[in-house]
């Protein structure tokens, strides 16, 4: 009966999704159409071949709700290295311009967008959802909530990551920053999104732990907040159903103000909040030690939420934007530095007593590092927020460099120390297949990132001054093209950085692939799969 | 008044003092004396329940 129900459902898309494909007024939306037509048609053919047959009878479930956590973790490493690979490629575009191949599809801004949401929402999205339904299920000793649905979840996030990509690749862009795709995406992941919700609380509804571990509390933060800022930044309205194009609801100064007030809280609960909840669990498990204080992990939670939603204007410093609303997003942006350090030291001090195994545990050495640049950047942050410092540090490469030791340090490197930790727990492997590869890649990301946060440094700063510079007359002494000239060395020497940081992300995947393939494993020592340990 | 002026006086008067009061009970909530054992208890969360949750029927005894 539900086959019938299903083939029905996935019939009738597959139609509109032709008619839709027929009538469809630009490119994008053709061949978002075609994409479904085909997804939907590829899924009814599933179904149908299954229809009629016998279902095995429904075994009652055991043990944790992996599969989807394994798939996870490969959509991460794979998204991570696309995502990092668009990133090199277009910061050799703005040192060597011929690399924009004078085609419309490859030119930087295009392929930018491509970038950010392919680090940013693929590959921490996807680790963010990974780590999350592996968390979730440990800290409240219980099984996965609703069965399939995530892997709806799963594979729902993978469609509206392809087909943001392709939208920005064909011109299809609301051309908000961090929030691009256009709307019927936006519809589909705010589908999917109130999906992961369920799924999430529902296994903390379940849970047999009498209380709700902290890392759960950041990742509920970071759930709920994104579905709040997503709806309410993406208000608009489509100008025909059968096209991309949409018309913002709201207009001017307090478009860009909800623009960054989702921005912001885009750094703040996707990638500060939901990773914290990271290390709130990985870093004592391979430290295999509790957190150094729970009181303040609390703390740092409260003050976080209460205080990060009212930092965004600060993107909008000597804008239309009232005073008033500047300058309040500069105090708060300042006010958010203590819990950020509060975290920073709860997580360092998680340590303490156990100094000895940064010497020999290169897993934790990522991860410590990981909160090293989450204090970097979040003590850059809130000076860059002073009104008299944004005035040289806004619009200059010296915010690329800020975003980038945050992103590649704190983000990146939580992320690779969760994936080298999950990836034997999941495959049932004793070990890593190398510790010499992890400190290669250690080592290479460290050095990648440095040297793209001081070449950022160097030419923002550069070019902050280089724009203000009036001679005796009052006249500006430099033109745009005389900055763009002086920049080219730093601009080499980043995108190096962003080899180097390719390059460790390249060991780690054949790293974490022999280590599931189990190659080198002690047989006789590999752990019994949950399963097997049943019998 | 305007609804501009109005919620802009809202957001800094009550609005201000009912957020800031909340933010303070929770942080004197956590404080409060009686919270340390159940503090230590739940720090010890992650490090329980690994493999098999607490329920789970195959679980070994």
């Amino acid at each position: 009966m539900t086959d019938i129900l299903k083939l029905i459902v996935l019939g009738a898309i597959m139609v509109a999704a032709a008619i839709a494909a027929n009538f469809a007024r630009d490119l994008a939306y053709q061949v978002h159409a075609v994409l479904i037509m085909l997804i939907s048609a590829g899924l009814f053919l599933w179904v149908l071949r299954g229809a009629g047959e016998p279902k095995p009878a429904s075994a009652v479930a055991v043990g944790y709700t992996d599969d989807v956590v394994r798939a996870g973790v490969i959509a991460t490493t794979f998204w991570g290295v696309v995502g990092f690979l668009a990133g090199t490629y277009i910061a050799f575009q703005l040192a060597f311009p011929i690399l924009n191949l004078d085609l419309p599809w490859t030119t930087f801004g295009r392929l930018r967008p491509l970038h950010t949401s392919a680090v940013i929402f693929a590959f921490g999205g996807n680790a963010l959802i990974a780590t999350s339904f592996y968390v979730v299920q440990r800290t409240c000793a219980a099984r996965l909530w609703g069965g399939n649905l995530a892997w709806f979840v799963f594979w729902g996030y993978q469609l509206f990551i392809v087909l943001a990509a392709t939208g920005y690749v064909l011109g299809a862009t609301q051309s908000k920053e961090y929030a691009e795709p256009e709307w019927y995406v936006d519809i589909w992941l705010t589908v999917v999104w109130l999906a992961y919700l369920a799924v999430f609380m529902g296994t903390i509804l379940r849970r047999k732990e009498p209380h709700i571990y902290v890392a759960n509390w950041f990742y509920l933060a970071f759930i709920l907040t994104v579905a709040m800022l997503h709806v309410v930044n993406n208000l608009s309205l489509p100008v025909s159903i059968f096209g991309s194009k949409s018309v913002q609801l709201f207009a001017g100064v307090q478009d860009a103000l909800t623009q960054w007030w989702y921005g912001h809280n885009a750094v703040g609960f996707f990638l500060t909040a939901g990773f914290l909840g990271m290390m709130y669990y990985f870093i004592p498990k391979q430290a295999e030690r509790p957190v150094y204080s729970y009181k303040l992990s609390i703390i740092h939670f409260w003050s976080l939420i209460f205080l990060y939603i009212w930092a965004g204007p600060h993107h909008l410093h000597y804008t239309a934007l009232p005073d008033w609303a500047q300058t309040l997003g500069m105090v708060f942006s300042i006010m958010l530095w203590m819990p950020s350090w509060g975290g920073m030291i709860n997580g360092l001090m998680t340590l303490s007593g156990a100094w000895d195994k940064l010497r020999t545990d290169p897993v934790l050495r990522m991860m410590v590092v990981s909160v090293g640049f989450y204090g970097m950047a979040t003590f850059e942050g809130p000076m860059m927020s002073i009104r008299a410092v944004n005035s040289l540090s806004h619009y200059t490469d010296w915010t690329i460099g800020h975003v980038h030791s945050g992103a590649l340090g704190w983000n990146g490197m939580i992320t690779f120390g969760a994936l080298y930790f999950l990836v034997p727990k999941l495959w049932n492997r004793e070990r890593l297949y190398s510790l010499s590869l992890v400190s290669w890649h250690f080592w290479l990301a460290t050095i990648g990132i440095v040297l793209y946060a001081a070449s950022m440094w160097v030419t923002g700063i550069m070019e902050g001054l280089m724009w203000r510079e009036v001679d005796a007359q009052g006249f500006l002494v430099n033109s745009f093209a005389d900055t763009v000239a002086a920049k080219l060395p730093m601009y080499i020497v980043r995108g190096l950085g962003g080899v180097l940081y390719l390059a460790g992300a390249l060991l780690m995947v054949w790293n974490l692939w022999m280590t599931a393939r189990g190659v080198g494993q002690d047989e006789a020592l590999a752990r019994p799969a949950p399963a097997a340990a049943a019998e | 008044m305007d609804r501009y002026s109005f919620l802009r006086e809202l957001a800094d008067s009550w609005g201000l003092l009912a957020l800031t009061l909340v933010f303070l009970g929770v942080i004197l909530w956590t404080l409060r004396p009686g919270a340390a054992a159940l503090h230590r208890d739940a720090a010890q969360v992650p490090l329980r329940h690994d493999r098999l949750p607490a329920d789970d029927p195959t679980k070994e005894r």
